[in-house]
């Protein structure tokens, strides 16, 4: 058999319109990434809109209710002995988890270099920030529980501020969970050598930092209209 | 990064060749079982949405002549009957039945990309449907608040199952799109990156890429449910306001305030209409291949097919409000509804009228599948039309909430997936059994339905325009309704009971001929994709055999000049005295 009659396009290939066309029905395969990434690509594709529509949602609500919002610099503010920062809590909480985003591409790179025991320690140092980030979003809620603030009522105004928060940073922080168990699970099996005898490469590094990346892009969304808002 | 991934070397799949009879036929991660499993659970469920609608009929026909039937339970099968219909039996039997049966097939590929999570998405869907039937025997039964369940009143007190039905029914509804999710990702990434050499997205059979976008539309539009099932949840469970205002129920004032009810239907409809093509666009594929194959003829316009259902898929993300009409909107927002809905006419039009013309002068077979595939053509035409009323805001709100929704809805996305389902059914079951089934049994399941069902929704739309309202109990006395609308009730009940009875013909036939039928062999109805042209039939584990099928020319071979055959499967290697058809890879 001969290869031509395949899907030989000629020559001189497509440009423009009729060659993302031409990309896109290729033989085989449409993208030239691996089954798992593609698969990741349209996992987040599909929890974009779960984060979208909370967030439309939020949005909603805070538009059409009657009562006061309250004012986000005054209810995140957190004192050292002295005068109420405003949110400063969430500045650590961003940074930590922005840092986080650094040490995994860091991850990815060793992973494809084959330094295994570059890539699982840096693996660790994000889970480890993430873990941080889960454990002062615990303390935030605390804090906030402890001020009278339930998904149901709160004294500081409208109701619907505690349910959209607690159910948005909820659900964003158990994004956050089951990425550091993710992150756990395929560090160990990077430092075992794990991929070397099964795949011969290390992409699943790389899918589970396609993850770890959508967490904190939708954490810098969820900051910017919960706090800044 | 150099990357080479080939389907036709196994080191990316999974290997979990089965060896006893759990692992494969229970525990079974092979895509022809899972979705044996997929279709069964989905018809059982199917048949009790069935028999669910014979009770709801039995009120309507003959009120209060049966004393189990409550204006209680008689809401509790409005909504259970809707919900299963629509998700847990088209939904998953369209996309998880069919849909892995046939992709990993007609690409030729051996399975899904990642069979363990294939096969968790068949436990988590059963699961799901558990819950959803568990919620009957709950105290208080299951949930009653109308298919769309509309807050507020899905889960204030007066309406049946707010004490557990309710819960039930949203855990359940999370449950199953947590399954979808599983399965969806595998069915997109599985045809994206799997194909066998030769099958560019351009050679895939029509049926693979109507699955393809109901994929995708349900891997965006099932997160708009989800999240307003999460919030429906905390609403009912911990005391939130959400969608809940301020109400004062049975005399009252209880503690929400300030939430949205109108959110509530936006979400919801934001994943209800796209729904409404996740059902609709695997039946347009799968319909395609059916009449095709047996007209004989190529499949007229495959290249428009595509773009039309590419097109279908988009627009139905911004037509969802033309379900709100009657819930008030700024007119400029109705008129832009009403447009994007007028405008999807279009590719469906064209679809349509692509389908006619592949039967135009074929040799057509006339037989069951290509029956229901005939029938399936003149249902939606007629179910299509009646949406363009509906579509149009002025002509929507006296028709609201009529039996003429009734009648529309159940004409485009009940008989008419429904019609494909059974061809489908029919067509594929040689090759899923090895033997074929009756066929005399096929073609009188085919009349009596047909007919049965044009029995019961072609007078409805007449109630419709009477103005006789739906999901009521009892209609009672009432001056607008003539007796003959009670007549009509009549026997629009007993046509339906009768269609209902008919159903039995078809499980009867698909069960016997597994036993009796007569041996089909490998390609019976001279069919030119992939699946036809496996080695064994059934297929056995892996599909191919040691090597894969190439691919060389596109679906749609029959009856092509000069051959000796009135058909080329796509596999045949070019031969230089027949000219290859242009099917678009060729660019110069």
């Amino acid at each position: 058999m001969s290869e031509a009659v395949l899907t030989d396009t000629g020559d001189v290939l497509p440009g423009g319109a009729r060659g993302i066309v031409a990309d896109f029905s290729a033989d085989k395969q449409a993208f030239q990434v691996p089954w798992g990434k593609a698969m990741m690509w349209f996992f987040l594709l599909s929890d974009t809109f779960i984060f979208g529509t909370f967030l439309t949602a939020y949005m909603t609500v805070r538009m059409s209710v009657r009562d006061a919002w309250p004012v986000p610099s005054e209810v995140f503010a957190l004192s050292f002995g002295g005068e109420p920062i405003p949110l400063i809590l969430i500045a650590i909480m961003t940074f930590v988890l922005i840092s986080s985003s650094g040490t995994m591409a860091m991850a990815v790179n060793m992973g494809y270099r084959g330094e295994r025991n570059k890539a699982f320690w840096l693996m660790m140092a994000t889970a480890a920030f993430g873990a941080m980030f889960v454990g002062m979003q615990a303390f935030e809620w605390t804090k906030l529980i402890e001020e009278g603030v339930r998904p149901w009522s709160n004294p500081m105004g409208v109701a619907q501020f505690g349910a959209t928060f607690f159910m948005i940073t909820g659900f964003h922080g158990l994004h956050v969970s089951v990425g550091v168990i993710y992150l756990i699970v395929v560090g160990r099996r990077v430092k075992s050598g794990f991929y070397d005898r099964t795949r011969g490469n290390y992409e699943m590094v790389e899918i589970t930092g396609l993850y770890w990346h959508f967490v904190d892009l939708v954490w810098v969304f969820i900051f910017a209209f919960f706090y800044l808002w | 990064m150099a990357y080479v991934a080939i389907a036709d070397r196994d080191h990316e799949l999974e290997h979990h060749d089965p060896t006893t009879f759990i692992t494969k036929y229970i525990w079974s991660q092979d895509h022809k079982v899972i979705a044996i499993q997929y279709s069964i659970t989905a018809l059982f469920v199917g048949f009790v949405a069935l028999v669910l609608s014979g009770m709801m009929r039995l009120q309507l026909g003959f009120p209060d002549s049966f004393s189990f039937i409550t204006p209680v339970s008689y809401y509790q099968f409005i909504t259970m009957h809707g919900m299963i219909m629509v998700i847990f039996l088209l939904t998953a039997l369209f996309l998880g039945g069919f849909g892995n049966y046939l992709i990993p097939l007609m690409i030729g590929s051996r399975d899904m990309v990642f069979p363990y999570m294939n096969m968790v998405s068949f436990w988590v869907y059963l699961v799901s449907v558990i819950v959803l039937l568990s919620s009957f025997f709950v105290p208080g039964g299951p949930t009653g608040a109308g298919w769309t369940l509309y807050p507020p009143q899905a889960i204030l007190p007066g309406t049946p199952g707010t004490d557990w039905g309710i819960i039930l029914m949203l855990v359940s509804l999370a449950l199953f799109i947590v399954a979808f999710t599983m399965g969806g990702l595998n069915y997109v990434t599985t045809i994206l990156q799997a194909r066998t050499r030769g099958m560019t997205m351009m050679r895939l059979p029509l049926s693979l890429w109507g699955i393809f976008m109901a994929t995708i539309l349900g891997l965006l539009a099932f997160p708009a449910l989800f999240v307003s099932a999460v919030m429906m949840t905390l609403d009912k469970a911990i005391g939130t306001s959400f969608f809940m205002p301020a109400v004062i129920s049975m005399g009252e004032q209880l503690d929400h305030a300030g939430g949205s009810p109108i959110l509530f239907q936006h979400l919801f409809w934001f994943f209800g209409h796209p729904e409404v093509y996740i059902v609709a666009l695997p039946g347009f594929g799968l319909v395609s291949d059916l009449l095709s194959t047996h007209a004989r003829k190529s499949i007229f316009g495959y290249r428009m097919m595509v773009w039309a259902i590419l097109a279908i898929g988009g627009l139905s993300f911004v037509v969802w409000a033309h379900h709100m009409y009657v819930s008030g909107m700024n007119p400029y927002f109705g008129f832009f509804f009403a447009t994007t809905t007028l405008i999807i006419a279009v590719p469906t039009a064209i679809k349509v009228y692509n389908w006619v013309l592949t039967l135009w002068q074929g040799d057509i077979h006339l037989t069951v599948p290509m029956l229901f595939a005939i029938g399936f053509i003149f249902t939606f035409t007629h179910g299509g039309l009646t949406g363009i009323f509906l579509g149009n805001v002025v002509v929507d709100l006296p028709l609201s909430d009529t039996y003429f929704v009734v009648a529309h809805f159940h004409m485009v996305m009940g008989v008419s997936p429904i019609m494909v389902v059974f061809g489908a059914i029919y067509h594929w079951y040689p090759k899923i059994t090895g033997r074929m089934f009756n066929e005399t049994l096929g073609k009188w399941h085919f009349w009596l339905t047909f007919f049965g069902t044009y029995a019961i929704y072609l007078p409805m739309h007449y109630l419709g325009f009477l103005g006789v309202p739906r999901r009521y109990f009892s209609m009672g006395d009432t001056e607008f309704m003539p007796e003959s609308a009670f007549v009509l009730n009549q026997s629009i009940t007993i046509s339906a009971l009768f269609v209902g009875v008919v159903q039995l013909l078809f499980l009867y036939n698909i069960i016997v001929s597994l036993k009796k039928g007569k041996e089909a062999g490998p390609n019976p109805w001279k069919a030119t994709t992939l699946e036809w042209q496996t080695p064994d039939t059934p297929p056995k584990h892996g599909n191919w055999g040691h090597e894969l099928p190439v691919v060389y020319r596109w679906a749609y071979d029959y009856s092509v000049p000069g051959y000796h055959d009135d058909f080329i499967p796509q596999n045949v290697p070019p031969n230089p005295d027949i000219p290859a058809h242009d099917d678009g890879t060729h660019h110069s």
